[in-house]
């Protein structure tokens, strides 16, 4: 199976994309531009606040997160990774047939161990199970 | 000026600009967000050089993994919102030295260089290829480098436990 032909214009290759991008930039824009042009401007204090729903806002919306935040932001990282690693397997899936499907099995196996090493440690926890019962 | 010449400036404006707001902003979530737009932008360039699983890998680790990591770090900062970045001036000559020497280095590079423009045909698409690569020649590499992944996530959870528990 040879690779995709190349283009006559790399850009043309990948115009979709850039198409789509400027669809999305533009509609925001163009959205943006005409409503201000259009609706009425009316200033009052209380349009200031922070949006909570109805409710008023207490304190500074910049608070210190929590460090568990952190914790699965870093577990996503792995994942994340894993995702970038079958991006190329899933576009040479169908060529290569059952052999490929059999070495993706293989790869996302060994990353669920890593799932399952996780949640069985109470990783994914809010509260970890350990702290729980101290 | 081409289309893809136009593309090129729009997206190295976009770069260096929002590098720029990275480094001069006064507010530190105004930094990472502008660091958004650097690494889109980059990707968009690693797209327009014909490194489309590069652009893939950048949208996916940097704009999607390694900025969380950044913003998740800046939220975690203690007291964010009366931070003051300015920091004084300090060493100025040797600063303003050390600028003009990289660039001058960095300049005569790009300037010097044979660009080769290939056979005047565009790349064709990479992603392709690795994967066939993957599937056959570097499957060992691809296995390994989900073990490698496992690794990583072990290590990772098994440190911040520890600094938990102490």
């Amino acid at each position: 199976m040879p690779s995709a032909a190349p283009s006559a214009s790399y850009l043309t290759s990948h115009s979709a994309i850039l198409a789509f991008l400027l669809v999305v930039v533009g509609f925001v824009a163009v959205n943006l531009v005409l409503w201000k042009i259009i609706r009425p401007s009316r200033f009052s204090e209380e349009k200031l606040t922070t949006y909570e729903c109805g409710e008023n806002p207490t304190g500074s919306a910049w608070i210190q997160f929590n460090i568990r935040f952190y914790v699965f932001a870093l577990l996503f990282i792995i994942f994340d990774v894993e995702a970038v690693f079958l991006l190329p397997w899933a576009v040479v899936f169908r060529e290569i047939g059952p052999l490929a499907f059999l070495e993706g099995l293989v790869f996302i196996a060994i990353l669920a161990i890593a799932l399952a090493y996780v949640w069985r440690k109470g990783d994914l926890e809010w509260v970890r199970t350990e702290d729980r019962q101290v | 000026m081409n289309a893809e010449a136009a593309v090129f400036y729009v997206l190295a404006a976009i770069t260096v600009g929002s590098a720029a707001v990275v480094v001069l902003a006064r507010s530190l979530i105004y930094s990472a967000f502008a660091l958004l737009f650097t690494f889109v932008g980059v990707a968009g360039l690693y797209l327009l050089l014909g490194a489309d699983f590069l652009a893939a890998t950048q949208l996916l680790i940097y704009v999607g993994g390694i900025l969380v990591l950044l913003l998740f770090g800046v939220m975690l900062t203690h007291k964010l919102y009366d931070l003051d970045l300015r920091s004084e001036v300090t060493q100025f000559l040797p600063g303003v030295i050390v600028s003009i020497g990289l660039f001058a280095v960095l300049a005569l590079t790009a300037w010097r260089t044979d660009w080769a423009g290939g056979d005047g045909r565009a790349p064709a698409a990479t992603t392709r290829e690795i994967g066939q690569l993957f599937m056959g020649r570097y499957l060992l590499p691809f296995e390994a480098a989900s073990i490698l992944l496992l690794v990583a996530l072990m290590g990772a959870a098994m440190i911040v436990r520890r600094k938990r528990s102490a």
